[in-house]
C-alpha cells in the first residue's frame, strides 16, 4: 500500500490503544453528511505505471536537450555542472525542513550563509537574504522594503519600461491593496526620462541591468539623482552578466534583485527558480525573508542561525511586512554549489562565452537582408532583431524545419515592437547552431524540409 | 512573584511604558517588568526628533531574538531627543530601564494626558497580578 | 561586517567545517568550460568589473565540502521528524526522478504552447485533481508557496467585494490559534485583522464571532482541522455565520493531510483555500523551500483566480487530443510570480496523487490520523493534553514540569522544565523535536505530527523517548537544561547573532592562503535509535546556561 508501512496487526493494536474500533471512528467530529466523499480521481497506479505516464508526457514536450534554443526573456539555458544536481540529491539537504533548530541544521545554515556571502560578492552589496520565490517576487518585496523604509510617507515607484514585464506585473499584484503607485513604464521612457519623474513622493526607482532587451544602459549619475531626491535605487540584474560587468554596488544601487535561475537551476517550465535579494547594511532590518547570521554555540564553536527573526510573520503577525515563510532553500543551495564550482574564473568565462557568442550571432544576423540588430547600446547575451515578418511566423519555420526554438516575440508586451524578436545566446549555443539560425532566417521565405534537430 | 523596580517618581501605563516629567519635558521608556518579559534586547527601532506624537501613538519598536514589541507614548508632544546610545547598546534597556535605557524625551503637549496614568504602586500591583 | 570569520577565540573548538572561501586557492577552479568557438568580440573595458570574489576550489573540494555539510543536518531520510503543522512525510524517490526528466526540466516556459503540451496537460490534470480533492470549482497552480496561496486567496476576496461595489468590507476575521501567516497575509492585502478567541474546547467561540460580524466583514480565515489538531465542531455554524453577514470563508489548507477523502472544503461551504504541496503531497521541504501553494476556489471566485491558468483551448476529437493553453481569468487578481508556478513541484505532486488514487489518499489521511491518535493515547497521563479528545493528524501537549518546585526553592537552581528543554533533549535521543511554542494560545506547547509514513515501531520509539525524558525531568533537570549534548553544535547564542549581524563573510577572505581541512572530531547528527534506546552520555555536564524561551515555529 503505497508508502504506508502499517500491517493489519499494527492497525489493530494501535486502534486498541486509542480505544476505538475502526479507522472510520476517528472521524466522528466531521459532519456526517459530508463525511467520506467520493473524490473522482483515477485509480492508484504502480510506480512503473506512473513513471511510464509521466515519461510519456515529458517526451511530448519540445525540450532544449533535443533542440537549439535561442529563447531567454527571463529564463535561460545555461550549463549546469553535474556536481550541482548530485549535491541537491543528498536526502540530508532536500528532505530537511527550514533550519529552525540550529543544532540539527548546521549544514543548511552554513550553505545559506555561504550563498549570502557569494551573492554579496557578486552584486557588490553588503547583505543578502536566503532568497525569495523568484526574480519577480524579489522586485515586489523591494517595493515593500521601500514602503517600510519611508514609513508609508513616500508612495511612488518609478519603473523603467525595460524591466521584465512580468516582474512589473507581479509588483502591481502584490501592491494592489497598498497605497503604492507605479509610474514610468507605460511608454518608452529612457533613463533621463525616469530621472525627471523623481520627486519628494518617490520611494523607489527601478531599472534593469542589463535591461529586458539585453542592453547595458548608461547608468552614470542615476544613483546620485535618485539619492538627491531622497529615494532608493533598485536594480534588477542578470547574475551571469555580473560575472563580467560592474557591480550594482559600484553603480550605487540600494537594493539589488534578480532571477537566480541561471546559476545552476534548470529551466523546468518556469519554476522552481530563485529570487535573490541584496541590500546595503542600512536596509537589512527591513528585508523580508530568512537571513542567516554567524554566531557561536555555548562551547564557543562557530555556528550559524537564522537571525533578525522578529521581522517575520510568525512573531510579528499582522505587523510583519511580508507573509513569506519559505525561501527557495534548495535552489539557493544549487546556486551556492554552482558559484563554488564555477568560482572566480569560471563565472567570468561563462559570461565571456555568452558575450562572444551573442555578438557573433548578432553580427551574422545583422548581415541578412531584411533583418537588423539594435546595436545602439552595448549588450550582453540578448539582443533585439527587427525582422521582415511577424516573429511568430518565423518561429514556426525555425521549429518545424530547422529544429530551432526561436526568440521571444516582443510585440506580446510591447505593441509598438511588432516584428521584433529578442534572441538569447548562451555558452550552450554552438557556432554551428548560430550559423544554422542565420541560415534559417536568411531562407525564411523558402523553407527547407531537412529537419535539423540535433 | 516578581521583583521589578517601579520608581515612585514615574507614571506608568498598562502597556508597560513609564513617563518621568521634568518641567515641561518628559522622558519615556519601557519598564523593568517589560524588559524582563522581553529578555535580551537586540535592537530598538527609534523615531526621529521633531516627530509630533499624540497620546497612545506608537513611537518605537523594541526587539529581542524572539519577540518584537511596539512602544506607545503615555503622553502627546514633540520628540525633542532620542537616546542615541540605544543604537549600539540596546541592552541598556535591560540593565537600566529607568535611567540609561530611556528611549525618547518629549516636550509635553497637553498636561491632561498624564491624568489616568498609573502610580508606581498601582503599576507594581498590576505586574504582580499578571505574573500570578 | 567583521573580518574575524575564520578565527576563533582562544580555546574555542574549531569550526565544524571551514567556509568554502577558506578552502580557496588562487588559480584553482572546478569549472571545465570550452574556449569560444566563435571569433572573440571586443569587451567594453569601461563597463567591466575589476574583481569577482568567488571561491577558487576544485570539483572534489566542492563535493567534499557539501557532503560534510549535509552530515550536520537532520532530515526525513534519516529519521522521525514529528514537526507539527509541517507534515514531514517521506518524500518518494520516484518524484525526484520524474521532475528531472529532460522533457520537463529542459522546457523553456515561454515556448509556444504547441511545444509543451505534455507540461500543460500535466498541469491541467493536476488542477482537476486538486479541485476534486477539495470539492472546489477551479484551481490556479501559480502560488509559489502556501503563504503566497493565502495572499492570492485574500486578494481574491478583496477583489470580489470591490467588484460587487462593496469597498467597505475590509476586515478579515482570524482565530487566535491561527498561523502567523494569516494576519500577515491580511495586512499585506491592505485589510484589517480582527481576532476571535477559542473556547476551552479548542473551537472558535461562536458568540464572540457573532459579536464581530457585520457589514465590514470581508471574510474569515480558518485552519481545518485547527492548529490545535482538532476538527472544528462548529464548522458549519461558523461558515453560516460568516456567509450570513456577507463574508467569504477562507480555509488554510496546511492541515489537508487530515482531510483527504474525509471531507471536502467545498462541500463544507468554503469559498477559497490553498494547498501546501510540500506538506500534503510529499514534495520535499528542501531545507526551507521551494514550496508550492495552489489555490482552489468555488464558483464565486473563479473569475478572480491568479493567472495564467491552464485551459482547454480546443476540445480535440477522437483522433486529436485536446489542445491546452495558458489563459488569464476574466477578472484575475493578476500574476503572483513570473511564469506559471513551481512546475517541478507540480510534477512531484502529480506523481504522488497518481500513485495513490482516491482510495490511496484516503488511506494516507486515515493512517496519519491513526498515528497521531496512537501517540496521543500513549503520552496521555504523562504529558498534559489541553484538548482531550480524538485529534486529527496532529495534537498538542504541554511540555512543562517542575513548576511547583520553583516557587518552593527560591534562590536555588530551578528544576523547572520547559517545552524548549524537552525539544532539545529529544535531539539526544535521535529525533527531530516537535514544533514548540505554537499554537500561541497553549502555554509550553509541543505540537506533534507523526505523518502516515511512520511505522508503529517509529511511533513507539518516539513515545519511549518522550516518556524517558519526562522521567529525566523529575530526576535530573540539568540534563534537560543542557541538552542537546550529542549534536554537532550545542545551543547557539542567538542574541550575539542578532546584535553583531555577521550576514556574510568578507569577500577578500579569498585572498588568504588555503587552510588544511581539519578532520573535525564532531559527530554528524545522531542516528535515530534502534528498538532499544541508547542512554545518551550524561557525564561531564557543562554549567547550566540561561536560555531565552524559544519563539513559536511558523509553518512553511
Amino acid at each position: 500500500m503505497t508508502y504506508i508501512p502499517h500491517t493489519d496487526a499494527d492497525r489493530e493494536a494501535m486502534l486498541k490503544v486509542i480505544g476505538v474500533d475502526s479507522l472510520a471512528e476517528l472521524f466522528d467530529a466531521v459532519p456526517a453528511e459530508h463525511r467520506f466523499p467520493a473524490l473522482g480521481l483515477p485509480e492508484g497506479m504502480s510506480e512503473m505505471e506512473v513513471a511510464w505516464e509521466l515519461g510519456g508526457l515529458a517526451n511530448s514536450n519540445v525540450a532544449a536537450h533535443h533542440f537549439a534554443i535561442f529563447l531567454g526573456a527571463g529564463a535561460y539555458n545555461h550549463f549546469i555542472p553535474s556536481v550541482v544536481n548530485h549535491v541537491l540529491l543528498r536526502g540530508e539537504f532536500y528532505t530537511a525542513y527550514t533550519p529552525y533548530q540550529p543544532e540539527l541544521s548546521q549544514g543548511t545554515l552554513q550553505a545559506i550563509y555561504e550563498y549570502q556571502s557569494m551573492m554579496c560578492a557578486l552584486t557588490g552589496m553588503e547583505a543578502a537574504n536566503a532568497s525569495h520565490y523568484d526574480g519577480a517576487t524579489s522586485l515586489a518585496e523591494a517595493v515593500t522594503v521601500a514602503r517600510v523604509h519611508y514609513r508609508g510617507k513616500r508612495t511612488k515607484v518609478i519603473l523603467s519600461p525595460s524591466v521584465n514585464p512580468e516582474y512589473r506585473a507581479v509588483a502591481r499584484t502584490y501592491h494592489q491593496g497598498s497605497d503604492m503607485k507605479f509610474v514610468g513604464d507605460k511608454g518608452n521612457a529612457t533613463i533621463p526620462d525616469l530621472i525627471d519623474m523623481l520627486d519628494e513622493d518617490t520611494a523607489l526607482l527601478v531599472v534593469s541591468y542589463p535591461n529586458f532587451f539585453g542592453q547595458i544602459d548608461e547608468l552614470g549619475g542615476l544613483a546620485q539623482a535618485v539619492h538627491e531626491a531622497g529615494a532608493l535605487l533598485c536594480m534588477v540584474v542578470d547574475p551571469i552578466a555580473l560575472g563580467l560587468f560592474k557591480t550594482p554596488g559600484e553603480l550605487g544601487a540600494d537594493i539589488v534583485v534578480g532571477e537566480g535561475q541561471p546559476l545552476g537551476i534548470p529551466l523546468s517550465f518556469g519554476g522552481p527558480y530563485l529570487g535573490f535579494f541584496a541590500t546595503n547594511q542600512t536596509l537589512v532590518r527591513k528585508i523580508a525573508g530568512r537571513i542567516v547570521g554567524e554566531t557561536i554555540d555555548k562551547n564557543g564553536r562557530r555556528a550559524f542561525v537564522m537571525t533578525l527573526r522578529p521581522r517575520e510573520q510568525d512573531i510579528r503577525r499582522e505587523k510583519a511586512t511580508s507573509n513569506i515563510c519559505t525561501n527557495q532553500g534548495l535552489m539557493a543551495l544549487a546556486a551556492c554549489v554552482y558559484m563554488s564550482v564555477m568560482g572566480k574564473t569560471g563565472l567570468r568565462k561563462v559570461a565571456e562565452l555568452c558575450y562572444h557568442k551573442a555578438h557573433y550571432a548578432a553580427e551574422q544576423i545583422n548581415k541578412l537582408d531584411g533583418f537588423s540588430v539594435d546595436t545602439s547600446k552595448p549588450f550582453f547575451k540578448e539582443f533585439v532583431v527587427t525582422c521582415p515578418k511577424p516573429v511568430a511566423e518565423l518561429n514556426d519555420v525555425l521549429l518545424d524545419h530547422w529544429g530551432i526554438i526561436g526568440g521571444y516575440d516582443l510585440s506580446q508586451h510591447y505593441p509598438d515592437r511588432a516584428n521584433q524578436m529578442l534572441l538569447a545566446v548562451t555558452e550552450m549555443n554552438t557556432k554551428d547552431e548560430i550559423d544554422t539560425l542565420a541560415e534559417a532566417l536568411s531562407q525564411h521565405d523558402t523553407p527547407h524540409h531537412h529537419d535539423h534537430a540535433h | 512573584m516578581g521583583d521589578w523596580k517601579t520608581p515612585e517618581n514615574a507614571k506608568y501605563t498598562k502597556n508597560d511604558e513609564w513617563i518621568l516629567v521634568e518641567g515641561n519635558t518628559a522622558k519615556i521608556g519601557i519598564t523593568d517588568y517589560a524588559q524582563d518579559q522581553l529578555s535580551d534586547l537586540v535592537f530598538v527601532d527609534m523615531p526621529e526628533t521633531g516627530t509630533m506624537l499624540e497620546k497612545g501613538d506608537t513611537f518605537a519598536t523594541v526587539e529581542s531574538v524572539k519577540a518584537a514589541s511596539d512602544v506607545y507614548t503615555p503622553a502627546g508632544g514633540e520628540i525633542v531627543a532620542v537616546n542615541e546610545a540605544l543604537e549600539d547598546n540596546p541592552e541598556l534597556i535591560n540593565s537600566d530601564p529607568f535611567g540609561e535605557g530611556w528611549i525618547i524625551q518629549i516636550k509635553l503637549g497637553n498636561p491632561d494626558d498624564l491624568d489616568g496614568l498609573l502610580s508606581a504602586a498601582a503599576y507594581a500591583k498590576f505586574c504582580d497580578e499578571r505574573d500570578a | 561586517m567583521t573580518d574575524e570569520t575564520t578565527t576563533t577565540t582562544n580555546g574555542a573548538p574549531p569550526p565544524l567545517e571551514p567556509l568554502i572561501y577558506d578552502l580557496s586557492s588562487p588559480g584553482r577552479t572546478g569549472a571545465i568550460l570550452p574556449d569560444p568557438d566563435v571569433p572573440e568580440a571586443t569587451l567594453p573595458d569601461s563597463l567591466l568589473r575589476d574583481r569577482l570574489d568567488l571561491p577558487e576550489v576544485s570539483e572534489i573540494d566542492v563535493v567534499r565540502h557539501f557532503l560534510r555539510l549535509s552530515r550536520f543536518n537532520y532530515s526525513i531520510d534519516q529519521g522521525f521528524y514529528p514537526l507539527g503543522s509541517c507534515t514531514m512525510k517521506y518524500n518518494p524517490k520516484l518524484n525526484e526522478d520524474m521532475a528531472r526528466l529532460p522533457g520537463f526540466a529542459q522546457v523553456h516556459p515561454l515556448q509556444d504552447p504547441s511545444t509543451n503540451q505534455g507540461a500543460l496537460a500535466l498541469m491541467h490534470e493536476l488542477q482537476n485533481w486538486l479541485a476534486a480533492i477539495s470539492g472546489m470549482a477551479g484551481v490556479s497552480l501559480q502560488p509559489a508557496a502556501g503563504a503566497q496561496g493565502e495572499f492570492a486567496g485574500i486578494l481574491m476576496i478583496r477583489a470580489y467585494h470591490l467588484a460587487n461595489g462593496d469597498p467597505g468590507r475590509n476586515v478579515i476575521i482570524v482565530p487566535d490559534s491561527a498561523h502567523g501567516t494569516n494576519p500577515a497575509t491580511t495586512a499585506m492585502a491592505g485589510l484589517k485583522v480582527v481576532e476571535v478567541p477559542s473556547d476551552a474546547n479548542g473551537d472558535v467561540d461562536l458568540d464572540k464571532l457573532r459579536e464581530v460580524c457585520g457589514d465590514t466583514i470581508a471574510g474569515m480565515m480558518i485552519t481545518v482541522p485547527n492548529t490545535l489538531g482538532v476538527f472544528e465542531r462548529n464548522i458549519e455554524a461558523i461558515i453560516e455565520t460568516i456567509h450570513g453577514c456577507g463574508g467569504l470563508m477562507y480555509m488554510d489548507g496546511a492541515n489537508m493531510n487530515a482531510m483527504m477523502g474525509i471531507a471536502r472544503p467545498g462541500d463544507l461551504g468554503f469559498d477559497v483555500m490553498h494547498y501546501n504541496l510540500h506538506k500534503t503531497f510529499s514534495t520535499p521541504h528542501g531545507g526551507g523551500g521551494p514550496g508550492s501553494g495552489p489555490v482552489a476556489v468555488g464558483e464565486k471566485l473563479l473569475p478572480f483566480l491568479p493567472g495564467p491558468v491552464v485551459s482547454v483551448v480546443d476540445e480535440g476529437s477522437e483522433d486529436e487530443p485536446p489542445l491546452y493553453g495558458l489563459t488569464m481569468p476574466e477578472k484575475s487578481i493578476g500574476r503572483l510570480k513570473a511564469f506559471y508556478g513551481n512546475f517541478g513541484m507540480l510534477v512531484r505532486a502529480f506523481a504522488y496523487i497518481a500513485i495513490h488514487g482516491a482510495a490511496g489518499l484516503k488511506d494516507v489521511t486515515q493512517h496519519a490520523v491513526l498515528n497521531a491518535n496512537y501517540i496521543r493515547a500513549r503520552l496521555k497521563g504523562t504529558y498534559p493534553m489541553p484538548i482531550d479528545r480524538i485529534c486529527g493528524h496532529e495534537f498538542v501537549c504541554q511540555g512543562h514540569f517542575g513548576a511547583d518546585e520553583k516557587a518552593g526553592e527560591s534562590g536555588t537552581e530551578s528544576h523547572e522544565i520547559h517545552a524548549l528543554d524537552i525539544a532539545k533533549r529529544l535531539m539526544d535521543y535521535g529525533f527531530h523535536p516537535p514544533t514548540n511554542y505554537f499554537p500561541l494560545i497553549v502555554p509550553e506547547a509541543l505540537l506533534i505530527e507523526p505523518t502516515e509514513t511512520e511505522s508503529k515501531e517509529s511511533c513507539d520509539a518516539f513515545v519511549e523517548a518522550m516518556l524517558a525524558i519526562a522521567k529525566e525531568a523529575g530526576e535530573n533537570a540539568d540534563l534537560l537544561h543542557n541538552a542537546p549534548l550529542t549534536t554537532p553544535v550545542g545551543r547557539v547564542d542567538e542574541v550575539r547573532a542578532a546584535k553583531q549581524l555577521v550576514l556574510c563573510c568578507k569577500p577578500d577572505i579569498a585572498d588568504v592562503p588555503s587552510v588544511d581541512v581539519p578532520s573535525v572530531d564532531v559527530p554528524p547528527v545522531v542516528e535515530p535509535p534502534a528498538a532499544d534506546l541508547p542512554t545518551p552520555d550524561d557525564s561531564s555536564l557543562p554549567a547550566k546556561q540561561a536560555e531565552p524561551d524559544e519563539g513559536p515555529e511558523p509553518k512553511s
